[in-house]
């Protein structure tokens, strides 16, 4: 396979990630607006957009944050190279270039979740229509990944998919936790405060793990707990531990398919010993910030290494 | 529905009856509801944007791709009709390769005074570095597209020849999977020519070229100049149908004397390039050195026997309308034999009698560029208005060499769906022929493009210019 192939196919699935994960905050951004105050509601934009990396962009935008104007710029902002849409325009821009490298079905599910996400953001959006879009971004992504695992060979190609893939998510759910953790809480006397408790179950839906998270503690929210879940649990498919278990299946088959290994490899097997060697009072003694931040730079040169292993670039 | 008598009308006959190539389709098309293909009709425009089969507009972003107009009837063709045009196309090709490797060797048909020199000296694809070169194959034109016009039952004419980069097979392809995914029964009930196996038979007719140095299954690669394009889609269309890799100049390099690819495991060789990617832009060491399209040295390895390059460079000196004037004497000169397919009569402003000829009727001629291509740079005298034609005239004037001038042809009509019913509309013709070292190889159907709008005869896609299915019944 070509090396700027490969470099498509992982930045493809990498995009469709994080315009997931982007419109999944979006999703439990405006759950929380609407059970809440407008001055509170206004905290819950911020957050948001925050998390997603917006909040410079949109603040140099706008004075003020309201949910009208805040999802918008989220979702199709043209100003904001960020929105959901341009993240989407660069899911179908790579599915292009790779396009002989990926199935029929794969592209048309792109193909076709992008012509009518276009069509949804042609105008703004309004509130009878904001939670509408947001399914539709998050049915693209399920849409793509069905379709890539009833019909794509298990070649090299499907490994750089789905090397894409898990790094992003491991990248954004670290984001979002450390986003919580570190910038939202105004002081420790909130910790364990209904403004707290709001914020964590916003967390968890945004991966989608409020319910399987519930299912596991029996309805008990505490941020120790979801830390936990979220970092260390194998079984949910949003957890760092998950997401780092299916990088380095992916990185193993990589390896046999090529015959050797090369730094992603070296750098993977340092990440999971790490990881496995921590139980949750360890990285809360640690510092959880302090934490996060080493995880999202070795997630960060693993993608370096993989890159430069597998000639991406000239 | 008839024609009105002015044109050959392809499903009709002077009376009103149905030509007989016509007459299965037209029996089951009176049992239709007009509602039901109505419905079609819209279904396969939402196909074909759905499977994302669009075009690049030049200098626009991606945003403007579009969608070539697509019409669900098809051009029918007998399997008596496609044979005669099957034997005048092959005789054509053949001639077209012994030119090419005359051209660039002996030259015996400018010694024998059958063609002027000029022609070749004045051409802006003639490549110097061809000459004395024999190709891998001895194969110069790969791959061509022969454009046909029709102006009666009898009466096919060659209006140009594309030996450099044809393209369009990519709708022939779709436009028959969207035809057959519409109205299987149509299928069923009439015995249609398949296609569908063009890029197998291009993958073996490209294969079959290969380099002496080649060993084992040869690589093959399509070098298309991106994403940009406005082919780009039939370029990756084209490498997926192939199982070929569909490579960008970035990613290819001269690596011990071959031409390599860079993949996830490093720089392996590739034997075959079938590239999209004009001649100027094809190796900045050699032509346009601010390309980044092409490759580096790739005209060194190419010289040096260790990599074919389909079509040849060079190659479009044929596509030339000064050439193309030229092509009966040509086809005489390497054949021994009168052409079966005749060329559209044609005036060449250089030569001073012709030149005279057509400015006095300039309002009745089509005038061309003569390296122009796609419909522009033309003059369709009698549908322009004074002020055009006057301004042609002193273009013809100041550089009459630059010029030629066909009568305009009466095209034959191909009716298209419209919302009032069937409406005729002119169509031409674009059969697709794959040359290896032992054999010809045309693919029993075409691409037929349809002007859209009422009268005109313009069929380019970068015109408005839509397109149809294309069907070789069988005996």
């Amino acid at each position: 396979m070509l090396g700027r192939t490969a470099n498509g196919l992982f930045w493809m699935f990498r995009y469709l990630e994080r315009a997931e994960n982007t419109a999944r905050l979006l999703d439990a951004g405006l759950r929380m607006a609407l059970t809440r105050d407008i001055a509170t509601a206004e905290e819950e934009w911020r957050s948001v957009l925050a998390t997603t990396g917006q909040r410079a962009g949109y603040e140099a935008k706008n004075g003020t944050y309201t949910g009208m104007q805040a999802w918008n710029y989220i979702l199709r902002d043209r100003d904001n190279p960020k929105s959901v849409l341009a993240m989407f325009g660069q899911v179908r821009h790579n599915a292009r270039l790779v396009r002989n490298a990926i199935t029929t079905e794969l592209w048309e599910a792109i193909n076709e979740s992008w012509l009518l996400m276009k069509d949804q953001l042609a105008r703004p959006v309004g509130e009878n229509r904001v939670l509408e879009t947001v399914a539709t971004v998050r049915r693209a992504g399920t849409l793509a990944h069905g379709a890539m695992a009833g019909s794509m060979l298990r070649e090299e190609g499907y490994h750089f998919a789905r090397a894409g893939t898990f790094i992003e998510r491991a990248d954004s759910v670290a984001r979002i936790l450390d986003v919580k953790y570190y910038l939202l809480l105004p002081s420790l006397s909130y910790v364990g405060s209904s403004l707290d408790t709001g914020q964590w179950d916003q967390v968890l839906r945004s991966v989608s793990g409020d319910r399987a998270f519930r299912w596991l503690n029996a309805g008990q929210i505490d941020a120790r707990g979801i830390c936990e879940f979220l970092i260390l649990d194998d079984r949910f498919p949003r957890s760092l531990a998950f997401c780092h278990a299916a990088l380095r299946e992916n990185l193993a088959a990589l390896a046999r398919l090529h015959g050797q290994e090369g730094d992603c490899h070296a750098l993977m097997r340092d990440a999971d010993t790490r990881l496995s060697s921590l139980g949750i009072d360890e990285i809360f003694d640690q510092g959880l910030h302090e934490f996060l931040i080493e995880f999202m730079s070795c997630n960060a040169a693993i993608a370096d290494a993989i890159a430069r292993d597998f000639r991406f670039l000239a | 529905m008839t024609g009105n008598g002015r044109y050959f009308d392809e499903m009709h006959n002077a009376d009103g009856s149905v030509r007989e190539a016509y007459s299965d389709y037209c029996r089951w098309f009176h049992e239709q509801k007009t509602s039901l293909l109505k419905r079609k009709h819209a279904e396969a425009e939402t196909n074909f944007r759905k499977t994302g089969i669009t075009f690049n507009v030049y200098g626009q972003d991606e945003a403007e791709e579009r969608l070539i107009p697509f019409d669900m009837v098809p051009r029918v063709i007998t399997a008596n009709e496609w044979r005669r045009l099957t034997r005048g196309i092959e005789q054509r090709v053949r001639a077209l390769n012994a030119f090419m490797h005359d051209l660039y060797h002996r030259q015996e048909i400018i010694r024998a005074g059958r063609i002027p020199e000029r022609l070749f000296r004045d051409n802006a694809a003639w490549l110097p570095n061809m000459v004395g070169f024999r190709p891998p194959g001895g194969v110069y034109t790969h791959i061509v597209g022969i454009d046909l016009v029709r102006t009666g039952p009898d009466e096919f004419f060659v209006l140009e020849d594309n030996a450099r980069t044809p393209s369009g097979v990519s709708y022939m392809l779709e436009n028959r999977e969207t035809m057959m995914a519409m109205f299987p029964e149509l299928f069923m009930r009439m015995g249609i020519e398949s296609v569908s196996d063009y890029p197998r038979r291009l993958a073996k007719s490209l294969a079959a070229c290969a380099p002496s140095c080649s060993d084992g299954k040869p690589v093959v690669a399509v070098l298309t100049p991106g994403i940009y394009n406005s082919a780009y889609f039939e370029h990756a269309f084209l490498a997926d149908q192939m199982g070929a890799e569909l490579v960008e100049g970035t990613d290819l390099r001269v690596v011990d004397g071959r031409v390599a690819m860079r993949t996830t495991s490093g720089y392996q060789p590739v034997d075959v390039i079938y590239r999209r990617v004009d001649d100027d832009y094809l190796d900045p060491m050699t032509f346009n050195e601010d390309s980044v399209l092409g490759v580096p040295g790739i005209m060194d390895v190419y010289r040096a026997g260790k990599i074919t390059i389909a079509n040849a460079p060079g190659t479009g000196v044929a596509d030339d309308k000064a050439i193309y004037s030229f092509m009966p004497e040509i086809v005489e000169f390497y054949t021994g034999e009168k052409p079966l397919l005749p060329n559209v009569e044609t005036h060449r402003c250089a030569e001073e009698e012709s030149c005279k000829y057509v400015l006095d009727n300039l309002a009745e001629l089509v005038v061309k560029e003569v390296h122009g291509s796609g419909g522009y740079g033309m003059l369709i005298g009698p549908t322009s208005s004074k002020k055009t034609i006057e301004e042609f005239r002193k273009k013809i004037i100041a550089r009459p060499e630059n010029y030629i001038a066909q009568p305009t042809l009466a095209l034959s009509t191909c009716p298209i769906f419209t919302r009032q019913g069937l409406a005729p509309r002119h169509v031409d013709l674009r059969p697709f022929v794959l040359v290896s070292p032992d054999r010809i190889d045309i693919t029993p159907g075409g691409l037929t493009r349809v002007a859209l709008k009422p009268g005109s005869l313009v069929v380019n896609s970068s015109q408005g210019g839509g397109t149809k299915d294309t069907w070789v019944l069988k005996d």
